[in-house]
């Protein structure tokens, strides 16, 4: 019998045991996986960003609006390549569904973001339509929205001249992301601001956000700088962050997320090392005169110590890596089922986590018992003292 | 009958010490299980009962048609006008009509605990009205601003969260300084807000005119009334809904969001104990089978036996149900916690560990001892007497 063998064949002889174990580690490790990729998402939304890109908005909040005019002035800046605008519609699809939507500038926006991959002919129809929008991928699929028609939105904000909130605008083109990453991003719908300013009751020529694309070879905090200091003492004073910080700070109003997911996890790794040790001591002390018998043939304290930390690792890691495997199927299932609005990226990251956290796992379980496996003296383990 | 079971479950918990650690385990899962479930059922109860708290039945609010919520919502000065003069609002001791045109916008603050990232924070300008329709609201600190003056005062809950809202500091707005002059206390949701004068507000927001009406209706059928006149009047749209309406309507969101999570993870912890419970109660059963097979040999029923094994696990889920209860209670109860509401600003409300979320919590924890000891039961039940006996 081989010495892998032997362990298969010890984790096997009770077999209820091991099978419930493993069980409670699945558990332990398909929640930890889904609360990883929970917590990931709300602490770091912001590694998609690709370019150097800063957002400006106005000082006191995001939400209140800086004026158009502002633009040329940001486009003086050196190190400033181009400058796009984006104001938030307040989008409502059918009853009750709020969609993101935003009126920009079309010919700008392209130049700023071109991670959004759409034919160029469609960006120039996007650019002289004033009823156009385009859509992302993942939204105009969820909707079964389709190039031609005319689409039906409500803005919970902002009533056109007549008073009535309910707008239409006509799809020109649906945009995807140049990859996986910006792919899974595509759940915005774009209209043209000029339309926007026009037919909206009130508010001419603002705008909530100002984004910047910076040279190549340009500081962004210094530029950054140099915007905020521009607007000082003036009604619209602003902040300028680069675009990774501005989405985590939008993130961060949830509040922490990550502290509450913290407590969750810490409850439920605390319970398994109690299960998981327990089976383990268990069994060690039910082996006691069998281990003893190991050191009469021969074996050395060392590699009994191995057997029986390579159980504690079997168990770990089948467990562990099942649960992982749960969870990264049920996340799929979960963006889905939400048509990719609520995503559970169990990813490389989260698993490279949970990898090392079953090893420390087996190690907090096995460590213990085998310590205690490899000290036993021969005699008095024989004699069952 | 009784008796038997009576003795062999006396037996058995005797015995709990000496088996201490499998015990434990049962124990800890399900208090592991019961804290969390609690915990996170506390945060929506409190965050819930703080913006009930907000809204009265006999207070409307009135928004532009479709706004779903204030921060959506905005009037010109001429629409607010017409909406306090209307019939079916009620008129306080002097005769003042009981209405207050409210403008709602968003400032910025430093959490105490993240200096960098900053929070929304609604800013209210209102009338003189406005307090006399919120009479709950009193100064527990300073005094109450200057009409006229860029003065604020702070809810009792923004002071706790984030910084720079203590009385004499100065809040930077628009290009303009704001000083703080007093503390708020009114127990809902008005607590997360900074309140200002309303033509201050405008002002410094450049908004000429408001973002809603509170007003207070005048009798049963004042709220009927008030609606029929408002969306009668052609120079209106207007939605009219009650206080108390508008403010559940707001929780409806996080409600959800907190019963999924809440759910889910209930769910997976829950299969998670039932395993380690039914890992446990067969270790117990293992160890006993020889007392449990001398038992049965001098005369002793099979249900007895199973019963015991069943009232054991069901108290050891107890009591660890209830230490999760405790644990729930002593680090969350009355935990001040801040989080966006519909308005996209923050709320700041308190964990509130009721009593009917610990008996939901105890339930759960008697459902999963339940489980995990039928089995084991069983095997108990039906060990075979003559062989056990001759084991080992």
């Amino acid at each position: 019998m081989t010495r892998t063998g032997f362990v298969v064949a010890n984790l096997f002889r009770k077999k209820t045991r091991t099978v419930l174990t493993v069980l409670s580690v699945i558990m332990a490790f398909l929640l930890f996986g889904l609360l990883q990729a929970l917590s990931h998402v709300f602490s770091a939304g912001a590694e998609f960003v690709g370019a150097t890109r800063l957002v400006t908005t106005a000082r006191i909040s995001f939400t209140q609006p800086l004026d158009l005019s502002m633009q040329p002035k940001l486009e003086a800046i050196p190190g400033v390549a181009r400058v796009t605008n984006s104001q938030w519609f307040g989008g409502v699809w059918q009853t009750n569904t709020p969609i993101f939507v935003f009126a920009v500038d079309p010919s700008s926006y392209h130049d700023v973001y071109p991670e959004w991959v759409m034919p160029e002919e469609q960006w120039k129809v996007f650019a002289n339509t004033r009823t156009a929008m385009v859509a992302g991928k993942m939204v105009a699929d969820q909707y079964g929205w389709k190039v031609g028609q005319k689409i039906p939105i409500s803005s919970n904000i902002y009533p056109q001249k007549d008073g009535s909130k309910a707008w239409a605008f006509d799809l020109v083109g649906i945009y995807d992301g140049k990859d996986e990453a910006w792919k899974k991003q595509t759940t915005q719908v774009f209209i043209n601001h000029d339309y926007f300013d026009e037919a909206n009751q009130f508010g001419k020529g603002r705008t909530n956000f100002f984004v910047l694309k910076l040279a190549p070879d340009a500081n962004p905090e210094a530029i950054s700088k140099t915007v905020d200091a521009m607007f000082e003492n003036s009604p619209d004073e602003t902040k300028t962050q680069t675009e990774k910080e501005f989405n985590l700070s939008f993130v961060k109003q949830f509040g922490d997320i990550g502290l509450i997911v913290r407590w969750i996890l810490f409850a439920v790794f605390f319970t398994l090392l109690l299960v998981v040790g327990n089976t383990m001591a268990q069994s060690v002390r039910e082996r006691v005169p069998e281990l003893a018998v190991l050191k009469t043939l021969g074996y050395s304290d060392g590699s009994v110590l191995g057997f029986v930390l390579a159980e504690a690792v079997a168990l770990c890691l089948i467990g562990g890596l099942t649960g992982l495997a749960l969870a990264t199927v049920l996340g799929g299932m979960v963006e889905k089922a939400t048509g990719g609005q609520f995503q559970l990226p169990v990813d490389a990251f989260v698993w490279s986590i949970g990898l090392a956290t079953i090893v420390l796992m087996s190690m907090a379980v096995g460590l213990l018992p085998a310590l205690r496996a490899q000290r036993l003296k021969i005699v008095d383990a024989l004699a069952r003292r | 009958m009784l008796k038997q079971i009576g003795a062999i479950t006396a037996l058995n918990i005797k015995s709990i010490p000496e088996r201490w650690a499998s015990s434990l385990v049962i124990v800890v899962g399900l208090a592991g299980v019961v804290a969390v479930f609690t915990a996170l059922l506390a945060m929506r109860s409190g965050f819930e009962s703080t913006l009930k708290a907000s809204g009265r039945a006999d207070e409307v609010m009135v928004m532009r048609g479709g706004s779903d919520s204030e921060i959506n919502s905005a009037f010109d000065r001429d629409s607010s006008d017409i909406i306090e003069q209307a019939p079916g609002i009620r008129l306080d001791a002097d005769g003042k009509r009981l209405a207050s045109a409210e403008l709602m916008v968003i400032a910025e603050l430093a959490r105490k605990d993240d200096v960098k990232n900053g929070a929304n924070i609604t800013l209210r300008g209102v009338e003189p009205a406005g307090f006399a329709l919120r009479p709950q609201l009193k100064i527990i600190e300073g005094r109450n601003f200057t009409p006229g003056l860029r003065e604020l005062i702070v809810g009792r809950g923004v002071t706790r969260q984030f910084q720079g809202a203590e009385p004499g500091k100065h809040v930077r707005m628009r290009g303009s300084d704001w000083t703080v002059v007093g503390v708020f206390q009114s127990g809902d949701a008005y607590e997360s807000e900074l309140w200002a004068d309303l033509n201050v507000a405008r002002t410094t927001f450049s908004r000429t005119g408001s973002s809603s009406v509170l007003a207070a209706i005048d009798g049963a059928d004042g709220l009927a009334k008030l609606k029929q006149n408002l969306s009668a009047d052609p120079r209106l749209s207007v939605d009219v809904i009650s206080q108390q309406d508008y403010f559940s309507g707001q929780t409806r969101q996080f409600r959800q969001t907190i019963g999924v999570l809440a759910g889910v993870v209930t769910a997976i912890m829950a299969l998670g104990a039932i395993f380690a419970a039914l890992n446990s109660m067969y270790a117990a059963v293992a160890t006993r089978s020889k007392e449990i097979a001398t038992l049965r040999a001098i005369g002793f029923g099979g249900l007895p036996v199973l019963v015991s094994v069943m009232i054991e696990s069901l108290l050891l889920a107890l009591f660890g149900g209830s230490m999760g209860a405790l644990i729930a209670y002593v680090l969350f109860n009355n935990l001040s916690v801040a989080t966006l509401g519909q308005n996209f600003t923050q709320v700041v409300f308190n964990f509130q560990v009721t009593p009917a979320l610990v008996v939901r919590g105890l339930v759960i924890s008697l459902i999963i001892g339940m489980v995990g000891g039928f089995l084991p039961a069983i095997r108990a039940a039906r060990l075979p007497v003559v062989d056990s006996l001759r084991a080992a």
